[in-house]
């Protein structure tokens, strides 16, 4: 009747004993390493992100599970979570948005210094979730723009990983010129942002 | 004398005679209805008197029966006896159009925050309520969004697809219910194809 | 030339006190709840407490879903302790429909619930940590809780919102597996528990940090409708599990843990007693379950044939299992009207259930009864005359779940 755990089971052999990440393209020689300034930039940027955890709900929880020792989210450069959005990147909406605290979502956003990245984490925030309801806000792109959306209820830390590895990949190849361009500008312009 | 749910209506009749009714007892519960303006006397009864001793307050929360015209709101007290572990449930009823209740802060402090949730979702405006505000829904609410007439959803979604949902769209099956009419006239009137 | 472009509100220049926004975005609120404070210095003269921010409209929603589709809200209320919310719905139900579950079933929800109660306690103790400055006893007990999800994941396959159980026992019965994992915990936890002890329970700091921060009194507690650690803080020893016992609580034997002033050092011993409480009765009913042998060992739900799914062999060949799958499914199977009101002992109090009934197959009204809404009125009388720091501290220490206040 019951069934066991049957996937996954057996460790995988480690092919190389360590694993490094790609290079850019660029010229090297001795001593030195010349690239584009975007993918250095990108580069530093990627690795030490800087998150904004706006925990409401359950999301919440899970995120602590991701920030605990079993799923390290500091491995990532997310070690320092920091609460206040003078200072931070990344900003991660985990949990159910009502409409009363939209507005409060918007003025933490509004604070938050070029570049700022949003992350939906969960089915709440990616789109109202379950709750189909007359307060309960149906999804957080009413109000900023979001970047990468994590689905589940609650999304596995392996899911909040996932999406913090997309953002990376974001951050890693975004131009340096996308914030003053025009088509940034039309999208907050929808957004009521100036 | 054990405190039985016949000791406690036999007291109850005693003291207030024909004004304590309906007495039920579903799941053990004994359940009683008393009028408005009595509330707080049977509360302070039931709290101070040294045989009954229901001195705390587990609910308090109010029902919405739209079918019943001048005890439409039932707000609905649930005490308990700590010392003998009893529980009591009351109930006031009270007409829609004029839902004024008295308070009980007075006597216990946690009818407080559930009294303000009452009037946020019902609107029973509890008289000497020291800051009836709505507590958990927005401030600038103007309807009382539990009473049975309002919707769940929000009304202003234009993102829904209808169809997928069952509500009606092209597709026409589901109900008819939005305004503009579901279904077209001419598959109005199709029955399907002749079974011969 | 400020003055004309701020517009200041009325009495602000000439009021001595400052005016504090602890708002709903902050570190300190574990969850969303706004305070708005008003400092003398460092003391508090007054706080004003707005909540509301994740109200989800439960109770209407629950006016249009079928018995089973309302176990997934009762999940997000408290959600650090999703399975005693679970178990009291089921618990409920099965009062309003007369179903008596057998003994094994009794035995394994207890087990969830205990679990269940020990994960939310960590959380609740380890924050009260952080709060204090103190972040390791968090990290490390994170690791154990990891241990907690496992087990639900191998009986329900989810971690956190767990939706564990059915009207009468469970979905499956626990394999061998679970019950290995039950056991790791039952040994390793103990020495984890300790340890975490020792870190807080005779350390200077935190102890002068909370003692006599928030204090309440067993009468003032009792008027507030305090229930759960917060009022066995103040003195009172009422507990549901023993008062009203359910589910075959009152086969175990254990003690409930009582303090005397009820500040933020007697609800943080209480909550690691009862840890110490739930761990004993764990290994109760883990002996319990495994003295049932033979065919009463595969016993793991009642006979509730409109509410309980058949085995999909008999959907397959009978047509009456059929039938009922069916309307089980669809959410056809009309409740008897009545009205109950059942409690169970959540980790936060008494956390209750008012269901009426008017024989569809929706409620008429659900109303639940969250004791984190209740209890958090109190807040303004806890830290009047306090400092700051103290009323974080007391925040924390009384167990605020956001999702269980809004509702």
């Amino acid at each position: 009747m019951s069934r066991p755990v049957s996937y996954n089971i057996k460790e995988k052999e480690l092919v190389e004993d360590i694993s490094i990440a790609e290079m850019p393209e660029g010229h090297q020689g001795e001593g030195f390493f010349a690239t584009t300034l975007n993918s250095v930039i990108g580069l530093a940027r990627k690795n030490s992100i800087w998150p904004l955890p706006f925990a409401t709900s359950c999301c919440g929880i899970e995120f602590m599970a991701t920030m605990g020792a079993h799923y390290d989210l500091a491995r990532f450069g997310s070690e320092r979570v920091g609460f206040s959005p003078r200072q931070c990147d990344l900003l991660m909406v985990m949990g159910t948005i009502s409409k009363k605290m939209g507005p409060v979502v918007k003025q933490v956003y509004l604070q938050m210094a070029e570049p700022r990245w949003v992350m939906a984490v969960g089915a709440c925030a990616s789109s109202g979730g379950v709750f189909d309801t007359y307060s309960v806000l149906q999804g957080i792109d009413q109000v900023v723009p979001v970047d990468v959306y994590v689905p589940g209820c609650p999304p596995r830390p392996e899911a909040i990983l996932d999406g913090v590895i997309r953002i990376q990949q974001l951050v890693g190849k975004e131009s340096l010129r996308r914030r003053n361009s025009e088509g940034y500008k039309a999208l907050l312009e929808s957004y009521g942002i100036q | 004398m054990a405190l039985t749910n016949e000791h406690i209506k036999q007291r109850l009749i005693e003291k207030f005679d024909t004004q304590v009714s309906s007495f039920e007892e579903p799941y053990g519960m004994l359940t009683f209805e008393a009028p408005k303006d009595m509330n707080l006397k049977v509360l302070n009864f039931l709290y101070d008197d040294a045989e009954l001793k229901f001195r705390f307050m587990t609910d308090l929360t109010a029902v919405h029966y739209p079918d019943q015209p001048g005890r439409e709101l039932a707000v609905v007290y649930h005490l308990h006896n700590l010392e003998d572990n009893i529980r009591i449930r009351f109930k006031v009823f009270t007409d829609i159009n004029k839902p004024d209740v008295y308070t009980a802060t007075a006597l216990f402090s946690a009818a407080n925050w559930m009294e303000r949730e009452t009037y946020d979702f019902y609107g029973v405006n509890f008289i000497g309520h020291p800051n009836l505000k709505r507590i958990l829904n927005v401030d600038e609410m103007d309807y009382f969004p539990l009473r049975k007439q309002y919707p769940l959803e929000d009304q202003s979604r234009v993102d829904k697809d209808d169809e997928m949902f069952g509500r009606g769209g092209t597709l026409g099956f589901g109900t008819e219910k939005t305004q503009h009419g579901t279904i077209t006239e001419m598959e109005k009137n199709d029955v399907g194809d002749e079974i011969v | 030339m400020s003055e004309q472009h701020i517009k200041l509100p009325e009495g602000s220049i000439e009021k001595t006190t400052t005016t504090l926004n602890l708002g709903p975005t902050h570190p300190a609120t574990h969850g969303v709840m706004q305070n708005i404070l008003e400092l003398d210095g460092e003391r508090i003269v007054s706080a004003e407490q707005t909540i509301g921010y994740i109200h989800r409209a439960f109770e209407k929603i629950a006016e249009r879903r079928n018995l089973y589709q309302i176990t997934p809200l009762t999940d997000r209320l408290n959600y650090c302790s999703s399975p005693i919310n679970n178990m009291g719905w089921h618990l409920t139900c099965e009062k309003l429909l007369g179903v008596k579950t057998p003994k094994r079933v009794d035995y394994l929800r207890v087990i969830i619930m205990e679990l269940s109660r020990i994960s939310d306690h960590l959380i609740c103790n380890s924050i009260v940590g952080v709060d204090s400055g103190a972040y390791t006893g968090f990290l490390y007990v994170m690791q154990y809780r990891e241990l907690i999800y496992e087990i639900y994941e191998e009986i329900c396959g989810s971690r956190l919102t767990t939706n564990i159980g059915r009207i009468g026992g469970f979905e499956r019965n626990f394999n061998d597996i679970a019950f290995t994992k039950i056991r790791k915990f039952l040994d390793e936890y103990p020495r984890v528990l300790k340890e975490f002890e020792n870190l807080f329970t005779r350390n200077r700091i935190f102890m002068e940090r909370t003692i006599g921060a928030g204090a309440i009194s067993a009468d003032r507690a009792l008027n507030y409708g305090f229930t759960g650690p917060n009022l066995r803080a103040a003195g009172v020893d009422y507990d549901v599990r023993i008062h009203s016992p359910y589910s075959s609580y009152e086969d175990f034997q254990f003690e409930i843990p009582v303090g005397t002033t009820g500040d933020c050092y007697d609800r943080f011993l209480v909550r690691n007693q009862e840890m110490w409480q739930s761990l004993s009765i764990i290994e109760q009913a883990f002996r319990k379950v495994q003295e049932f042998k033979g065919a009463e060992a595969e016993v793991y739900h009642a006979d509730v044939p409109e509410y309980y799914l058949p085995e999909k062999k008999d959907v397959y060949t009978k047509m009456e299992a059929l039938i009922w799958h069916f309307k089980i499914i669809m959410g056809e199977i009309d409740m008897p009207a009545g009205e109950v009101y059942n409690s169970v002992e959540g980790a936060n109090g008494e956390l209750g259930f008012y269901l009426i009934s008017d024989g569809g197959r929706a409620p008429y009204r659900l109303h639940f009864r969250r004791p984190c809404f209740i209890y958090y009125q109190a807040y303004e009388e806890l830290t009047r005359g306090a400092m700051l720091s103290d009323a974080i501290i007391v925040m924390s220490s009384l167990n605020l779940i956001a999702g269980e206040m809004d509702a």
